[in-house]
């Protein structure tokens, strides 16, 4: 019987919520990691069973776990799939080194800094696992300070694409709030040599030879915070979402602005419609209806949580501008969490199920598109991350 | 035998439980000492010193006999009873939160 899998990464560790394809009952497992923020944990689509995990604290910096048997048992990458009983786990999966070669054509040692001077590229952590369609064992990984690696041997080595930082506008990206991440890697189901990523703050990029070289994609953009608004980059891209029938057709959620492109980036148009703010970290597509789109407005850039006090899904069936709330089931009053950006996932059942999390440590399951909503969990740690797999 | 001390989170990254004992070539240095932790356990690799510069994560302390030996070169002797084993070398996690 098919049926579901939630990946839930925390603050403070990892959790699996699994159902049947009902999705009214559920099965929660976890702790794993404890004690550690879990920025990210995905599924393979070419392997339901391999799952990925970013691991990452500030005083011991990244490890990388990886699962061969859909998250009963993990090991960092580079050694024995399974722990042998008594003897410790291997691996240099947590090794991201900057390509400052110059074989790689442009090394790049700078970005901006808050205050605008230059300072020097820093890893700090992996914010986004990203399988690839096909291979299980290749994964790219958008970290902190901003950039894109790759691995082919599941995890075990990894390898940054430096076309991306050396394309030539990185000395003008600039940290957000949350540092100077890339944290949506979007990969293209038509053309595997077509990857889209977003980073807080420099804007969307898109690369057509599989990582090799990139180009800004922000024309339409407008941010305020820089000192030219529509700048070639600079701007505060919260994610980035489609479909995969129209892979040509993206929304963003924007630092402000809900976005839209119908020419795979290369100009984007506002479709934040009547929404109460366009503020808001994350976006979704509907996985059978390639014109149906869900965010949760946040207030503001200064106060992360939702307006009056009500958590609200707001869900478009036009591709923008119209949007209606979803409330059913959500709470509607003293309600003051947020909704990070990698914080939503949808599955493929019919009708499709939409999942999100929240600061406050609930995840929230919709078994009917969103018409109407219940916790799953109401209690974990504040929730980082949520993606879920249709499992056959 | 040198016995180390790691914090809660590496213990369970490690997968060992109380102290770890190593055998440690050498003087007896704390550069001597986590190249041994390392290459018994590999997973460490990173999380206490930086992989390519060693340099030590800037939240994380080193003490042994009472005394804060953080700032003491890499290749600095460390204390004879730590040598001897008869006291631990601590691989502290900075009070910053958690």
């Amino acid at each position: 019987m098919s049926g579901v899998r939630v990946l839930v990464g925390t603050h403070k560790g990892a959790f699996i919520l699994a159902s049947d394809a009902k999705r009214s009952r559920w099965d929660v497992s976890g702790p794993l990691f404890a004690g550690w923020e879990i920025y990210h944990m995905k599924g393979s689509r070419a392997d339901p069973n391999r799952l990925y995990a970013s691991q990452t604290s500030g005083w011991f910096g990244q490890i990388i776990q990886r699962s061969c048997d859909g998250g009963k048992t993990w090991d960092t990458p580079g050694g024995a799939l399974t722990i042998e009983p008594g003897k410790p786990p291997a691996g240099e999966s947590n090794k991201f080194v900057y390509d400052t070669s110059p074989a790689s054509g442009k090394p790049l040692t700078t970005h901006q800094w808050y205050d605008g001077t230059q300072h020097p590229w820093e890893f700090k952590r992996v914010w986004h696992l990203e399988p690839s369609l096909t291979d299980p064992d290749a994964v790219y990984a958008g970290v902190e300070d901003a950039a894109l690696f790759q691995t082919r041997d599941g995890g075990k080595t990894w390898r940054e694409l430096a076309g991306l930082r050396g394309h030539g506008t990185g000395p003008q990206w600039q940290p957000g709030a949350g540092g100077m991440c890339l944290h949506t890697v979007v990969l293209d189901p038509s053309n595997p040599r077509r990857i889209y990523v977003a980073i807080s703050a420099a804007g969307a990029f898109r690369s057509d030879d599989a990582g090799q070289t990139w180009k800004p994609i922000n024309r339409g953009l407008r941010s305020q915070y820089i000192p030219n608004p529509t700048a070639e980059v600079g701007h505060c891209v919260h994610r980035i979402a489609l479909h995969p029938s129209r892979p040509n057709v993206l929304f963003m959620q924007k630092h402000w602005d809900v976005m839209r492109t119908d020419d795979a980036g290369d100009s984007w148009r506002e479709v934040s419609g009547n929404l109460p703010t366009d503020f808001g970290f994350v976006i979704d597509v509907h996985p059978h209806e390639p014109e149906t789109v869900y965010v949760v407005p946040i207030k503001s850039d200064a106060e992360h949580f939702p307006p009056d006090g009500k958590l609200r899904v707001y869900r478009s069936r036009t591709s923008g501008n119209e949007w209606e709330a979803l409330t059913k089931g959500l709470p509607q009053r003293d309600c003051f969490v947020n909704v990070l950006r990698d914080a939503m996932a949808v599955d493929s059942l019919e009708p499709s199920g939409v999942y999100f999390g929240t600061t406050g440590g609930q995840v929230y399951a919709s078994a009917n598109a969103g018409d109407s909503w219940e916790p799953i969990v109401r209690d974990l740690p504040a929730v980082l991350s949520v993606e879920v797999q249709t499992l056959p | 035998m040198i016995r180390v001390v790691l914090p809660p989170h590496l213990r369970a990254l490690a997968r060992v439980h109380g102290e770890v004992t190593l055998d440690v070539p050498g003087p007896v240095t704390r550069g001597s000492v986590l190249d041994a932790l390392e290459g018994r356990y590999p997973v460490l690799r990173g999380t206490i010193r930086d992989h390519v510069t060693e340099q030590r994560r800037p939240f994380l302390r080193f003490f042994a006999c009472a005394r804060d030996l953080t700032h003491e070169p890499p290749d600095a002797a460390l204390p004879d009873a730590v040598a001897s084993g008869t006291e631990p070398f601590l691989v502290i996690g900075a009070i910053a939160g958690g």
